[in-house]
């Protein structure tokens, strides 16, 4: 919970964009009738996109009318997943990984790069509202640890330094490249293959023009 | 060692294209249509002959999984959930199946999904994987545009959809049942059973919940014969496995190698060594937060398979190693992990969601020393108040890296008390 | 049957049951939190861990069926450590405030820790602390003793269908609320108090003010509507502290409605405790002499066939006789038990109960509901209808106002033309009524106090014959009428109609206003237009100030429901009795003590001197007065006139669910609720 929690106001209505209407539908039609509440949780994140990533009350109650699900079914599932913000939240969401192999490989420095380049604490946002910082759980990018996700994408291979460039870069304006931050393609020994030994060459390619 | 021909996950690493063309090219779609036609009975024989077990950290039998669906589709359909929520800390195998193999997933989906009687996968991916499941999207695209999928699968005239469905952080969405809760638009809360899902789950019908790893090994094995998967690895341990290297290594890295290879030569040949030579090994947890880690007197000689890490009271889990040097403080290392399971518990049953929170807070006094030589005793019969009792694993999944703990390192955290009381005796 | 072995017992049981149940079953007693028989299977407290040979852990004994060969083991030293470590878990974070907890003294926690609690804590963390919800002025909520059973989550959603509960966050951070704030919207929801295990969920009303070893109680009933719902009435001294459900698998399972449980404040409140005479205008304390000495001048002044009688809607069996008694011997027929001008017909007695029983709703198959919101006039019974509608397969129609009854229903129209697409075959759901077995209907008051009311029961008698409701050979009369008033059955059963020429409701008001009928004889009868009593004399006998004593040339007080023991008939002609846990306030008198007194004065003294001999009297007009507590079944007959029918809509009659007599119309706690619930003006927050 951020110490924001009740120091704004949730609009009094919500309504998905012409085009996420569309997509409501397509989304609801994967599931059998009868079972359209198996779409809560791919609409309160799509309410959750159009809504400057964060989730008001209204789209709960918005997504409860849709799915003809009680509004209390709705705000369970909105509160029992982390991914659904339920307050204010930057434009950027940052999101470090302190779990056993990121902290093994160093994310105190990543999360203390983090807190000194944004000047905020976890659990909150910058005054300009551009980015939030949270620790998270294990994100499933553990032989690349310490990595961080900002928004939908994936630092890798982090430490201190590398985390500020990536930083300054959004701040800047630039979007940095996501995936390993040390030229690694993806979860791939760092030094030559030690299997797919015929790909060795596809490698040096593909470094070779990172 | 594993060779190269022997591999299954041939773009673990995603050099190549991650597409159908890039799939195709490496076999995969490969005679599907036959494998098809070889019937439900046969492809369940051959995974049960091939002694397949499930990736995802339980390790039961992929084909016993199978049959144990309804022989005839009545008048409830059948279905296949793949189980993409990978959340287990130290792992990331699956995450590398998304983005380089998602065919070998579909396809593998689409032959299980024939073997159990269902027309249609959910593919359940933790919502933070939102780049992978677009990958997987696009490949699912692909599947269905070439008719691999779809209402004529492969020109079997079988029918079959394979959707995606992302989840939004709950690591107990891995359990089986609280995946299947989830995907109904529930909170991700463990169910009672009985019932098993075979016979009462998603929608309440018959379904059969797979990793994803379990899956995508399935349609190479059929190609190549239940024999040459069993031939590998060990009894009761065949066939190969993604290994996830993680922590103090020198390379950390995924890699598939053979069940049964020797700990040491799996760090050592793949992930280079540990860092700062194998003598500077202090302890490895050898299957993912889950499983109690392991010394280095026992990581010398031990092998990467059920049974060998079962005998060690550990677990093969998801194989997810995770390598700590002797700078680590590993009472510190196991308290995050104990701070997971707290923050994961879905709060339903009372040990666990009592328990999860007093384990952390013992376990954070054992890191400041502040505590009791007794309260180890304490921690330690918490931790079997825990276990056993709850309705899913997780409450065994967080009993268990402590007991390891006590297990192992009984004399450290003593020693930790003792220092912190000389330091507090000095200072006062 | 299934043979299984509990503790080296081979026992069987039937198919289907919990191994918990087992062990119930002989004997042995199995702790638990979050099972409740009524309620879905959560097994999340783990409290009823026991040991099955063969499974690597021990298993949840309520989620557990049984099956052929188990062996289970209850009182091993495994099992004994298993509850001892849950219950150190339930309490690790519990506040142990017993001492100013409302619930201490009949706490299942409190209870169970002295079998499995340690003597002492050994958690040295701070204990959880969680804000309190706001759920209405019902129920108090201390939401840190909340052990998380989900008992009220699953009778909101399950029992009183109104899914407005729910945990919200996850782990340590999971909380039992609405989330938003609001009051639950449920005539059900006292009911959550009792399945509490802890102090959760507490009594709003009662908080503080006694603890549960300070009250006696007598067994009662609830006659604020016509369910006659069993309950406790627990009292201290000279006064009733609280209502509690009792157990009628035929009558309210173990469930009451809001205003049973919560309208006892009412009986504090507006009491008449003396007898009063209008002198000059004005109502002046008076002696019970004075009071009697003023009704018989009034009595010598009037004609006999200028005295008339109505009886209200709490009206006791043992009144309604005595003054029956007294009117015939004052030679006046013109008397009425039907306030609300309900043209039920009094000759069949089938053709004004309700003859399926309300436990047998679970066997019907499909039931038609006319001219009633059973939500708002019998809560509990309209649960029996939603824990049938749950069961499934059981089509509800609905030909009345529109309304959310907790439970789906096809809607035919608000007027009888909905009942006569019916009743002419015309409408699908005349087939769905035909096609099934043990079909039934409910028809309201709200169908029946109106001009073509006896129309309406004729024509409503027909549909059921013809859409084969009425099945002797079975056993099955799917003929209901839904009363609203727990006096009426008893008043029609004893004959307190209009007798040879009488005059019934309307024609006594009417006679009032024009001056024919002097005097009124009214038994707590309220909820007439008390304007249309003209000039006449008008005695008033009953508890409250209401409308009726404000009217009233002379009052005699009388005795609430539980200042009495009395007899009532509940909707299914079900004779139940009410006893007297607390005496009458002041000069006020049991009301048929009080009528054999004035018959006394008047010269025209009732012959009986106790209530075994009323009762006698009782039997002697009615043999069924003889089957307590037994619904007994009524033979069918010819009921209803005749006649032509109006299209005028039905309504309900009751609009405002916590207001109905006047003893929740004196109730505070009922005002509050009629804010919220039926003004709509609920405040949010968390103040509760």
């Amino acid at each position: 919970m951020t110490d924001s929690a009740q120091t704004f106001e949730q609009p009094e209505s919500f309504a998905f964009s012409s085009e996420n209407v569309a997509r409501v539908e397509a989304i609801i039609s994967k599931y059998p009738d009868g079972w359209h509440a198996s779409a809560v949780m791919p609409l309160l994140d799509l309410a959750q996109r159009q809504h400057d990533g964060w989730l008001p009350r209204a789209a709960m109650d918005h997504v409860a009318d849709i799915l003809a699900m009680p509004p209390i079914r709705v705000y369970e599932v909105a509160t029992f997943y982390t991914m659904y913000n339920l307050n204010l939240i930057g434009q950027h969401h940052v999101q470090v990984c302190t779990n056993l192999p990121c902290w093994l490989n160093g994310s105190d420095g990543v999360v203390g790069a983090c807190k000194k380049s944004l000047g905020i604490n976890f659990g909150a946002t910058t005054e300009d509202r551009m980015f939030t910082l949270s620790e998270v759980e294990c994100l499933g990018a553990c032989v690349n640890a310490p990595m961080m996700q900002i928004n939908d994408d994936t630092y890798e291979d982090l430490d201190s330094v590398t985390t500020e460039t990536i930083l300054e870069d959004i701040k800047a304006g630039r979007r940095p490249k996501p995936g390993s931050q040390t030229g690694r393609h993806s979860c791939e020994p760092v030094g030559g293959l030690t299997s797919l030994a015929h790909q060795a060459n596809l490698k040096a390619q593909i470094e070779g023009t990172s | 060692m594993l060779e190269d021909k022997d591999r299954i996950f041939t773009n673990i690493y995603g050099l190549e294209d991650p597409g159908l063309a890039g799939a195709k090219n490496r076999g995969d779609w490969d005679t599907t249509k036959k494998i098809l036609k070889l019937g439900r009975e046969e492809i369940i024989t051959q995974i049960k002959a091939s002694g397949l077990r499930g990736r995802g950290g339980a390790g039961f039998s992929t084909g016993m999984k199978w049959s144990f669906m309804p022989k005839e589709v009545g008048v409830r359909p059948h279905y296949l959930v793949i189980n993409g929520d990978e959340g287990e800390p130290g792992t990331c195998k699956d995450r590398e199946i998304f983005r380089g193999d998602p065919h070998k997933l579909i396809e593998g989906a689409l032959i299980a999904s024939f073997a159990i009687g269902a027309n249609t996968a959910y593919c359940y991916i933790r919502g933070e994987f939102y780049r992978e499941a677009e990958v997987l999207q696009r490949a699912v695209d692909e599947a269905y545009e070439a008719g691999l999928i779809g209402p004529d699968a492969c020109g079997s005239g079988y029918s079959f959809d394979f959707f995606v469905h992302l989840g939004a952080g709950a690591y107990i969405c891995g359990e089986e049942s609280a995946l299947i809760e989830s995907l109904e638009g529930k909170k991700g809360q463990p169910r009672l059973k009985p019932p098993f899902p075979a016979n009462v789950g998603l929608y309440g019908c018959p379904t059969t919940v797979n990793n994803v790893e379990s899956l995508a090994v399935v349609p190479e094995i059929l190609r190549r014969g239940s024999q040459w998967f069993a031939d590998l690895g060990k009894p009761h341990s065949t066939g190969t496995k993604l290994f996830s290297i993680s922590g103090h290594v020198n390379q950390p890295c995924t890699v598939e190698e053979e069940l049964g290879i020797p700990l040491k030569e799996l760090i050592a040949t793949h992930a280079g060594g540990v860092r700062g030579g194998w003598d500077n090994l202090q302890a490895v947890i050898p299957g993912g937060a889950s499983v109690p880690l392991l010394t280095k007197s026992i990581c010398d000689t031990i092998h990467m398979d059920f049974d060998s890490l079962k005998e060690v009271q550990s677990g093969l889990g998801t194989a997810a190693v995770m390598v700590m040097d002797t700078t680590t403080d590993v009472i510190r290392a196991i308290t995050r992990l104990s701070a997971f399971y707290k923050h994961e518990s879905c709060g339903q049953c009372t040990p666990c969601r009592e328990g999860t929170g007093w384990m952390w807070r013992m376990m954070e006094r054992m890191v400041s020393g502040e505590a009791d030589v007794e309260q180890i005793d304490l921690l330690e019969e918490v931790s079997r108040q825990v276990e056993g009792h709850t309705i899913c694993a997780l409450g065994d999944a967080a009993a268990w890296p402590i007991q390891g703990l006590i297990r192992h390192f009984r004399p450290e955290i003593e020693q930790r008390i003792a220092d912190r009381k000389a330091r507090d005796t000095k200072a006062a | 049957m299934v043979t299984l072995t509990i503790n080296d017992n081979e026992i069987e049981v039937p198919h289907g049951r919990s191994v918990l149940q087992a062990c119930e079953q002989v004997g042995i007693e199995i702790p638990r939190f979050c099972y409740h028989e009524r309620l879905s299977i959560a097994g999340n407290c783990r409290m009823c861990l026991v040991e099955m040979e063969r499974s690597p852990k021990p298993v949840a004994s309520c989620a557990m069926p049984v099956a052929d060969g188990m062996v289970i083991h209850t009182n091993t030293p495994a099992v004994q450590k298993m509850r001892k470590g849950v219950m150190e878990f339930l309490l690790i974070n519990h506040p142990l405030d017993c001492p100013i907890c409302d619930q201490g003294g009949e706490c299942d926690l409190q209870d169970q820790a002295m079998g499995y609690g340690f003597d002492r804590s050994r958690y040295e963390g701070n204990k959880r602390a969680v804000e309190d919800k706001y759920m209405g002025p019902l129920i108090k909520t201390m939401m840190t003793r909340c052990i998380h059973c989900t008992r009220c989550i699953r009778f909101a959603t399950e029992v009183a269908g109104v899914p407005e509960l729910g945990a919200t966050g996850r782990g340590e951070e999971m909380e039992v609320g609405t989330y938003v704030g609001k009051a639950l919207s449920s005539e059900l929801s006292g009911n959550m108090i009792d399945l509490c295990p802890v102090g959760a969920l507490t009594s709003g009303p009662y908080a503080f003010t006694a603890r549960s070893w300070e009250l006696k109680n007598v067994e009662s009933i609830d006659i604020l509507d016509a369910v006659g719902s069993n309950i406790r009435v627990d009292y201290r001294g000279p006064e009733v502290m609280r209502v509690l459900p009792r157990l009628n698998e035929e009558v309210n399972e173990e469930w009451i409605s809001d205003k049973s449980r919560f309208a006892y404040d009412g009986l504090k409140r507006q009491r008449l405790d003396q007898p009063y005479v209008r002198h000059e205008g004005k109502l002046q304390p008076a002696s019970w002499p004075e009071a009697f000495e003023a009704v018989a001048a009034a009595l010598k002044g009037a004609d006999t066939d200028a005295v008339a009688a109505i009886a209200g809607d709490l009206a006791d069996c043992e009144a309604m006789t005595a003054l029956k008694d007294l009117m015939t011997a004052i030679g006046s027929p013109h008397l009425d038990c039907r306030q609300d001008g309900a043209q039920l017909d009094p000759s069949v007695r089938a053709g004004y109960i309700f003859n399926t029983t309300i436990a047998k709703i679970e066997q019907a198959n499909a039931c038609l509901l006319i001219g009633t919101n059973p939500r708002r006039e019998a809560a509990v019974l309209n649960a029996r209808l939603r824990k049938r509608s749950v069961m499934g397969e059981f089509p509800v129609g609905l030909i009345g106002p529109r309304a959310d009854l907790t439970y789906d229903y096809e809607y035919l129209g608000d007027n009888v033309s909905g009942l006569a697409k019916i009743a002419a075959g015309r409408h699908g759901f005349s087939k769905v009524l035909k096609n099934v077995e043990r079909s039934m209907l409910i028809v309201g008051q709200g169908a029946l106090a109106r001009d073509d009311g006896a129309a309406i029961l004729a024509f409503v008698r027909r549909v059921a014959e013809s859409r084969g409701m009425i099945n002797k050979s079975q056993g099955w009369n799917g003929f209901n009428v839904l009363h609203t008033a727990a006096a009426r059955v008893g008043g029609l059963d004893l004959q307190f109609v209009p007798g040879k020429g009488g005059l019934d409701t309307n024609g006594i008001l009417d006679g009032a206003s024009s001056g024919r009928i002097k005097v009124v004889y009214l038994l707590g009868a309220d909820e007439i237009n008390t304007e249309r009593l003209g000039d006449a004399f008008v005695i008033y006998q009953g508890h409250h100030g209401d409308a009726g004593a404000h009217r009233a040339d002379v009052i005699l007080p009388g005795a609430a429901y539980t200042e009495k023991n009395a007899t009532y008939v509940n909707t299914e002609g079900r004779v139940q009795l009410a006893r007297l846990a607390v005496f009458p306030p002041g000069k006020a008198r049991a009301d048929w003590t009080i009528l054999r007194a004035l018959s006394d004065v008047l010269g025209k003294t009732l012959p009986y001197d106790n209530l075994r001999q009323v009762r006698a009297r009782m039997v002697e007009i009615n043999a069924n007065f003889m089957n307590v507590d037994e619904a007994m079944a009524a033979p069918w007959g010819e009921f209803g006139e005749a006649g032509e029918v109006s299209n005028q809509a039905f309504t309900s009659p009751v609009e405002n669910f916590y207001m109905t007599d006047p003893i929740s119309r004196a109730s505070a706690t009922m005002a509050k609720c009629k804010d919220i619930f039926v003004n709509g003006s609920e405040k949010t927050g968390t103040d509760g």
